[in-house]
C-alpha cells in the first residue's frame, strides 16, 4: 500500500512526480512522439505494425525503466479499451512490478465525437442537443452551462421560475448521476446488489425527467432563455415521494455498505489522493472535497439563484476511495434538501424568456397570429445572432467544475465552443493514485474518481 | 424431468433455434450514453434475466450477441471488429441506438456513420438513447428472427 503521508507536505517531491508526468519534458520521461500510438485512421494504410499498434494487440513499451531495479519482474499490462470496469472506453497501459504498479499510463481518445466542432455547425438554439450528450450522466448540466454562456454573451436574465426550475432539475439530475456511481462502483469492487439498487432508486427520477422533458436522458430540457416546458401537473406529488424515499433506500446502502467491514477494509486506505495533487492536476468536486478542500463552485461561485437555498457542503478529510464514496452518499442528501426547497418555494411566472427573438412562441400563438408564425419560423430555421465577444461560466457538475468557453463573432452560431470537462482533468489523478499501489485496487481507484468517458474526450 | 410414459417430438431445427434464443449472452460492448440504458435494461426495474439475457460476459469468447451500445470513434472501430472477430460463431448484432445505427447527430470527422461499415448487423434500435423498452423490444425482434431463420447462417 502506498503510504501518502510523506508526501502530503513534500511539494518538492510533489513537483518531481509532476515533471515526470509532464508528457512533453525529454527529462521526464517520453517526449511526444514516443507517445504515439499509430495511425488513427481506419486502415488507410496496411501497414501490419501500426494496425496491430491500433488494436491493441502490440503495446508501444515507451516507459522508462528505473535502473536499480531487476528487469524480470517488469510487465507491461493493457487494460481496456474494451473493459467492464474502465467505466467506458478508458485504456490503460501499466507497468507493474510483480502486483504493484509501477507506472501506469491513460489512453483516452475512444470516444472522441468532435462535440466540439459539431458545436461549431449548430446555432445556440441547437446547442444544448449537442452538449447534452457529452456528460451523458448528468445532461443537465451541460444543458445548463451551455445556456448560461449564451445568456452571459447575451446579456439576459431568465425568469425567477425558470432559475427555479433548473435548480430543481439539476439537483435532481446530481442525485441520479451520484447513485449511477456509486451502483457501477460498487459493482466494480463485486458488491452486485449495489449495481441492482443504484439503478432502481434512479429509474424514480428518471421517470421524472421522463414525465417533465419527454426523455430520460440526453434531455435538450434547458435551453438559452429559459427551460423547454413547464413543469407537469401534480409535480409536486412525484418530488415529494422522491424525497421521502431515497433517504430510505439511502439507509440501506449504509447498512449493506458504509458499515461494512470487510467493504471498509477494502477501500480505506486506498487510493489516496491529497489537496496538493489535486491542485496540481485541476482536479474539482467530490474528489477535492474528499481530500479535506472546502471547494464548491454553488457556494464560491454561484450560478442560477442558487445561494438562497440553504446546504452544506461535506468535506471529509481522509482522501482515500472509501471517503469519496462516502462523500456521495453525503452530497445526496444535501440535493435532496436544496430539491425540497426549491419545491415550496417556486416561483410564479413564466419559465421562459418573454423576448421573441430568443425563445419561441408557444403552439397554440402560431394559430392566431401571423408575428408569432414569422417569430417561430425564424427561430427554428436562423436561430438568434449573439453579440461579438466572448464568455466563460462554470458550475458545480457531480464530477467537479464543468466550465463551457464560447466565442461569438457576431452570427448565430459560435465561433468557437470550448469545454472543461471535469472527467477529464480529474483523470489525470489516476496514475498519481494508481502508482506503487496493487493492481487490485486499481478498479477500486477508477470506480471512486468516476470519470465518464463522454466528458473526457467529447 | 419427463416421465417414460411421455414423449417430446421435434425437428432438430427448431430445437436449436429455440435454444438459441432462450440463453443468449451478450458481451459488454457499452460505449456511450447507450450503455447506461443497457445497465438500466439489466437491473431491477427491466429485469433483462426474463429472458436468459443477464449474463453480460465480458470475455467475447463466451458470448453470442454484440449489443454495440453508443457511438463508434474511427479510433475504436478496429478494437470493435477485434471483438466480433473473437466471438464465436453463431454471433448476432444489435446496433443500439441512432450513433451506431447512422452516425446520428454527429455527422463529423470523428465517428463512424453507422456501425454496419465494419460488422454486420442484425437488428438496429432506433432511439437516442432507446430506453429499455425499446432495447427488449429489439432483442425480441431478434428472437423471433432467429426462430424464423436458419440454423446455418
Amino acid at each position: 500500500m502506498k503510504s501518502k503521508k510523506i508526501n502530503r507536505y513534500n511539494l518538492k517531491a510533489l513537483k518531481k512526480k509532476f515533471e515526470f508526468w509532464a508528457t512533453n519534458s525529454e527529462e521526464g520521461g517520453w517526449s511526444i512522439s514516443s507517445t504515439d500510438e499509430g495511425s488513427q485512421k481506419m486502415l488507410e494504410v496496411e501497414d501490419e505494425k501500426k494496425v496491430k499498434i491500433q488494436t491493441g494487440t502490440e503495446i508501444i513499451d515507451d516507459f522508462v525503466v528505473d535502473e536499480d531495479s531487476s528487469d524480470d519482474e517488469r510487465m507491461i499490462i493493457n487494460m481496456g479499451p474494451q473493459h467492464p470496469s474502465t467505466h467506458g472506453v478508458l485504456r490503460l497501459q501499466a507497468e507493474l512490478e510483480g502486483e504493484i504498479v509501477r507506472r501506469v499510463k491513460p489512453v483516452i481518445g475512444y470516444l472522441h465525437t468532435g462535440m466540439e466542432k459539431t458545436g461549431e455547425e449548430l446555432n445556440y438554439f441547437q446547442g444544448p442537443t449537442n452538449t447534452t450528450r457529452m456528460d451523458y450522466l448528468s445532461p443537465l448540466f451541460n444543458e445548463l452551462v451551455f445556456s448560461l454562456t449564451t445568456e452571459k454573451l447575451i446579456g439576459i436574465e431568465v425568469p425567477d421560475r425558470a432559475k427555479a426550475i433548473r435548480i430543481l432539475m439539476t439537483e435532481l439530475n446530481r442525485i441520479s448521476s451520484h447513485l449511477v456511481a456509486l451502483a457501477t462502483g460498487g459493482m466494480d469492487i463485486g458488491a452486485l446488489s449495489m449495481m441492482i439498487f443504484g439503478f432502481r432508486e434512479r429509474e424514480h427520477i428518471l421517470n421524472f425527467f421522463e414525465k417533465t422533458t419527454g426523455l430520460r436522458m440526453n434531455h435538450n430540457y434547458i435551453r438559452p432563455g429559459g427551460v423547454a416546458a413547464d413543469l407537469p401537473d401534480g409535480w409536486q406529488k412525484d418530488i415529494e415521494d422522491i424525497i421521502q424515499l431515497i433517504p430510505e433506500k439511502l439507509k440501506d446502502y449504509d447498512d449493506m455498505l458504509l458499515d461494512n467491514p470487510i467493504w471498509k477494509g477494502r477501500l480505506q486506505n486506498v487510493g489516496i489522493l491529497t489537496t496538493e495533487e489535486c491542485f496540481a492536476y485541476g482536479i474539482t468536486g467530490p474528489s477535492l472535497r474528499a481530500s479535506g478542500f472546502d471547494w464548491d463552485l454553488r457556494k464560491s461561485q454561484p450560478y442560477s439563484g442558487i445561494e438562497k437555498f440553504n446546504f452544506d457542503v461535506p468535506v471529509l478529510s481522509e482522501g482515500d476511495v472509501f471517503a469519496r464514496w462516502r462523500i456521495k452518499v453525503l452530497e445526496i442528501f444535501e440535493s435532496l434538501k436544496i430539491v425540497e426547497q426549491v419545491m415550496y418555494q417556486m416561483p410564479k411566472g413564466p419559465y421562459k424568456i418573454q423576448d421573441k427573438k430568443i425563445t419561441p412562441p408557444p403552439r397554440k400563438r402560431l394559430d392566431e397570429s401571423m408575428e408569432a408564425l414569422i417569430h417561430h419560423f425564424k427561430i427554428y430555421t436562423e436561430g438568434f445572432k449573439v453579440p461579438e465577444g466572448d464568455a466563460y461560466v462554470a458550475i458545480e457538475s457531480p464530477r467537479g467544475e464543468l466550465g463551457c468557453y464560447i466565442v461569438s463573432d457576431g452570427t448565430a452560431k459560435p465561433y468557437r465552443m470550448h469545454v472543461r470537462g471535469p472527467s477529464f482533468c480529474n483523470l489525470q489523478g489516476l496514475p498519481i493514485i494508481m502508482t506503487d499501489s496493487p493492481i487490485a485496487d486499481a478498479v477500486a481507484a477508477i470506480a471512486s474518481l468516476d470519470p465518464v468517458i463522454g466528458d473526457v474526450d467529447r | 424431468m419427463f416421465t417414460p410414459d411421455n414423449i417430446l417430438t421435434t425437428t432438430i431445427d427448431k430445437a436449436v433455434r429455440w435454444s438459441r434464443t432462450q440463453s443468449m449472452w451478450p458481451v459488454t460492448f457499452g460505449l456511450a450514453c447507450c450503455a447506461i440504458e443497457m445497465m438500466a435494461a439489466g437491473s431491477a426495474k427491466y429485469d433483462l434475466a426474463r429472458y436468459g439475457m443477464e449474463v453480460f460476459r465480458a470475455s467475447p469468447r463466451q458470448a453470442d450477441l454484440m449489443i454495440v451500445a453508443g457511438r463508434v470513434s474511427q479510433k475504436m472501430a478496429p478494437v470493435l471488429r477485434q471483438v466480433y472477430d473473437q466471438m464465436a460463431d453463431p454471433k448476432w448484432v444489435i446496433a443500439m441506438g441512432a450513433c451506431s445505427s447512422t452516425g446520428g447527430m454527429f455527422n463529423n470527422y470523428a465517428l463512424v456513420q453507422g456501425v454496419d461499415h465494419i460488422v454486420p448487423v442484425d437488428i438496429y434500435v432506433p432511439g437516442c438513447p432507446p430506453g429499455p423498452q425499446s432495447l427488449m423490444h429489439g432483442i425480441l425482434t431478434l428472437h423471433q428472427k432467429i426462430m424464423d431463420g436458419e440454423i446455418n447462417r
